[in-house]
């Protein structure tokens, strides 16, 4: 793909980070906040998105590279099944963590309250590894296919 | 050719107001013939799981094997993805 004009560029430069640390927000107030894993990864994903439109390839970005983000994906969901498989326990899937005082462990206020970072046991953790594999298998995705387009129409021209 | 036209415009009319009946003796917004459930995750969530998002508790803990579900579709179809885009992307 051909890079868009300058004023795209300029302004993805400016917005593109915001709208990963907005990602990242989502996910990590996962059980306080509207939102979660899947949607704060997919908002993540879409920066990448505008990067690939603005500018035409992903080669300028040394962090996103195909073979780490497929690492990423792959770890994001071993470690919501090995979180899952915590509570075995009890049961498969029990959150062990939740009011334990611990880790994400204070205990909940019942009722209309502002939240506490620290509470929700396994829950913030699975949102984690959720949001991981999200964004990282919607970069690979779109990492894969931009490649598969350079290639066609390479081949096009010849 | 005609035939068939008139049948098919006779099961859509069938369709439609059948759909149409269905749709004005619906139950009305808000009162779900069994809530019991609905009331329990309501009152109990905020204590049991800790987290002031009722639906993440029950996407994440209550029901967390469809998000498992979930989310071994998702890595499917990733893996699905690079295999047949492997040849043509470096």
């Amino acid at each position: 793909m051909s890079p868009m004009s300058k004023i795209v560029r300029t302004i993805t430069k400016f917005v593109y980070s915001i709208i990963i640390i907005f990602g990242f927000y989502i996910i990590v107030h996962g059980h306080l906040t509207p939102g979660g894993g899947f949607q704060g990864g997919a908002v993540t994903a879409s920066a990448f998105a505008l990067l690939l439109v603005s500018y035409g390839s992903l080669a300028s970005k040394k962090f996103v590279k195909k073979d780490f983000l497929s690492f990423l994906e792959s770890s994001g969901l071993t470690l919501f099944i090995a979180l899952a498989f915590l509570g075995l326990g009890t049961t498969f899937f029990y959150n062990l963590l939740a009011n334990s005082g611990g880790w994400f462990g204070n205990v909940s206020s019942v009722g209309i309250n502002p939240g506490d970072m620290n509470t929700g046991g396994v829950v913030p953790l699975m949102n984690m590894a959720v949001g991981l594999e999200v964004l990282s298998g919607l970069g690979v995705i779109l990492l894969v296919m931009a490649g598969a387009m350079e290639f066609t129409k390479k081949k096009e021209n010849l | 050719m005609k035939t068939k036209k008139i049948i098919f415009g006779i099961a859509f009319l069938l369709f439609f107001s059948l759909i149409l009946v269905s749709a004005f003796q619906m139950r009305p917004f808000g009162e779900p013939v069994l809530s019991e459930m609905d009331d329990y995750f309501i009152a109990n969530a905020q204590q049991e799981t800790g987290t002031n998002n009722v639906v993440t508790s029950i996407v994440f803990d209550y029901r967390g094997f469809d998000t498992l579900g979930e989310a071994t579709v998702l890595f499917t179809a990733i893996c699905a993805i690079i295999a047949l885009f492997r040849g043509v992307s470096k």
